[in-house]
């Protein structure tokens, strides 16, 4: 078997805990993405997600560890990472196309502004925003920014994008139509994307494979759940799919139940599961438990939506 | 909303009426108080000799003064006799050389301040003593070493209006939002083209802040400034009618001063609309 696409080995971040000792927010991170693979992140919010991401990106250093992209080591960022912020960081003095066009001319600095804009203006259009394209930041909701956001960064067709919570801010709906948006474009260049999500349901729609992650300090990501759905996966379908069910009662049951304990193999990978083969997590309950059992994990499912 | 910027002008206009004509009314009957009253001043001013030139006078002679020197304000009739136009371009020149040589070392050196803290630590001291010094403190030294009136008139301008573009520069470059300048770093932009596509029009606003402070300073200190070295300049202008003991020149000219220095506000002020943006 080739080598990974991506390879996370040993990764560990200390920080100064402010009161002159540390603080190791996660410790013995390792996991490998393959090219072209969704892969999620979900976590109790502190666990050191934004971390890891901004490490992958190059954005911020390790204190341990290292990590391996295409056989070369990240060191700083690079235009083959593109980053989606949670809060767009768009450039506010810019219109959306000149965001847009901002990203485009820094990876093909050849380019004429013909085609640097050409290549601006289609990508606007695949996330729906072509009539909007000259306003500013300041003028547009935030799931429109957010489209802008995810339309710098696919235009300039990184190898990997990492997306920090970026449906976090939006309602629902808009959040689901930005999904979609996501998948198409997803599906049509297959690049990598690694993505930090706080909602459950949002995994499941647009994983392959979904990490999850112990809590701080000395965080972990202790499994990696196989999302075994067919594609395309439609929002209005899915949990009909008994597959659906038993992916989110296994997510689930971790952050209610196993966040606090859970660990990785012995060789500090995640753990490898397929929900759809394991027995049902909560199995043939007594009839009495089961009701408490049901709105205690409804509850929680809510609280990691919200 | 138009209602209300028209009664504004109208109230303006009631304002000015009633000012002229409470000042028009106290020159008037200062002037009937005779010349029993004169204070050791007038005294001193030679006021006893010559009554109606050393008072204020009334607004319709300075109206009047006004639109004679408006009439033809560029006339030249030898270096004491210079029309109110040529003396507010001398004014003018230097405000505006010695501000943009403030500009094209701040600038620069405020980029410089604002991105390296380590430059920040080591120069700041510096700052921090020479800002607080009155421009005018500079005169002597600048005389001795420039050697020449015109020059040090506007080093004396450079010096003041440096350090509020200085600071504010350094202030706006260190406070960018750090996600644009990820922004920068993960589409791998040089430190020269994030400065001047992020960095620069991020700060902006700030630094036109700074610009315009340094605007309304310089040209505070170009009067003082002229009416120590002489020769030519709205502030020598001033100075000499004073000594001519001409007070409705000298009141037209603190008018135009007036004048050019809200003049000059409102195209820093228009700049600075230009450059703002909406987050
Ligand atoms: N610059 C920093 N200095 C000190 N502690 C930090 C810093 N950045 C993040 N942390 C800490 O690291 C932990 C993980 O943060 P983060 O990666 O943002 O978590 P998540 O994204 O999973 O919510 C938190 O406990 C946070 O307080
Ligand atoms: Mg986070």
């Amino acid at each position: 078997m080739s080598k990974p696409f991506l390879e996370v080995d040993n990764l560990a971040k200390v920080f100064a805990d402010g009161q002159g000792g540390e603080l190791t927010v996660f410790d013995e991170v390792s996991f490998a993405l393959n090219k072209g693979e969704f892969v999620c992140i979900i976590g109790h919010s502190g666990c050191g997600k934004s971390t890891i991401l901004n490490v992958l990106a190059g954005l911020d250093e390790a204190s341990k560890g290292n990590v391996i992209m295409n056989g070369k080591e990240v060191s700083g960022p690079s235009l083959e990472r593109g980053v989606v912020f949670q809060n767009y960081s768009l450039l506010p003095w810019m219109t959306a196309l000149k965001n847009i066009m901002f990203g485009v001319r820094a990876r093909w600095p050849g380019w004429s502004r013909e085609q640097v804009r050409t290549h601006s203006e289609r990508y606007l259009t695949m996330v729906g925003l072509d009539k909007a394209m000259h306003r500013k930041p300041s003028q547009l909701s935030g799931g429109m920014r957010q489209r802008v956001s995810i339309a710098r960064a696919f235009a300039t067709q990184p190898e990997l994008l990492l997306l920090d919570e970026p449906f976090g801010a939006l309602d629902a709906l808009t959040r689901g139509v930005i999904q979609d948006e996501l998948v198409k474009i997803w599906s049509e260049t297959q690049q990598t994307v690694f993505m930090i999500t706080h909602d459950v349901d949002e995994a499941i729609l647009l994983s392959d494979r979904i990490f999850l992650m112990s809590n701080g300090p000395h965080a972990r990501i202790a499994e990696s759940v196989k999302v075994n759905i067919n594609r395309p996966r439609s929002r209005a379908t899915i949990f009909q799919d008994p597959a659906y069910h038993r992916v989110r009662d296994y997510l689930v049951d971790f952050l209610v139940n196993r966040s606090g304990t859970a660990t990785p193999d012995t060789q500090g990978k995640p753990r490898v599961v397929d929900p759809t083969l394991l027995p049902p997590v909560s199995p043939q309950r007594p009839a009495e438990a089961s009701a408490c059992e049901e709105s205690n994990t409804e509850s929680a499912a809510r609280a990691v939506n919200a | 909303m138009n209602s209300l910027a028209m009664r504004g002008s109208l109230l303006s206009l009631v304002f000015l009426v009633v000012m002229l004509g409470l000042w028009e009314l106290a020159t008037a009957t200062s002037g009937g108080g005779g010349t029993a009253e004169l204070s050791e001043y007038e005294l001193l001013m030679g006021g006893a000799g010559d009554e109606g030139v050393a008072r204020v006078p009334p607004p319709s002679a300075v109206i009047s003064h006004a639109i004679a020197e408006l009439a033809n304000p560029f006339y030249d009739n030898g270096p004491n006799d210079k029309g109110i136009g040529i003396q507010l371009a001398y004014s003018i020149y230097r405000v505006i050389t010695g501000y943009s040589m403030a500009l094209a070392v701040a600038l620069p050196l405020g980029f410089v301040i604002g991105m390296s803290p380590l430059m920040y630590k080591a120069l700041n001291p510096y700052i921090q003593v020479l800002r607080p010094i009155s421009p005018l403190a500079w005169m002597p030294l600048a005389l001795f070493i420039i050697q020449d009136s015109e020059r040090s008139a506007i080093f004396v301008i450079f010096i003041c209006s440096i350090w509020p573009m200085l600071l504010n520069t350094a202030f706006g470059v260190a406070n960018v939002r750090q996600d644009w300048i990820n922004v920068a770093r993960t589409h791998e932009l040089g430190p020269l083209r994030t400065a001047v596509t992020v960095i620069l029009p991020a700060a902006a606003p700030t630094i036109l802040t700074g610009m315009r402070i340094s605007i309304g300073i310089a040209w505070l200190v170009i009067v003082a400034a002229e009416m120590l070295v002489g020769g030519t300049g709205i502030g020598y202008y001033v100075w000499n009618e004073w000594n001519n003991l001409d007070l409705a020149s000298v009141i037209f000219s603190i008018l135009m001063i007036g004048v050019v220095g809200m003049l000059l506000d409102m195209a820093l002020g228009r700049a600075q609309r230009l450059v703002e943006f909406k987050e």
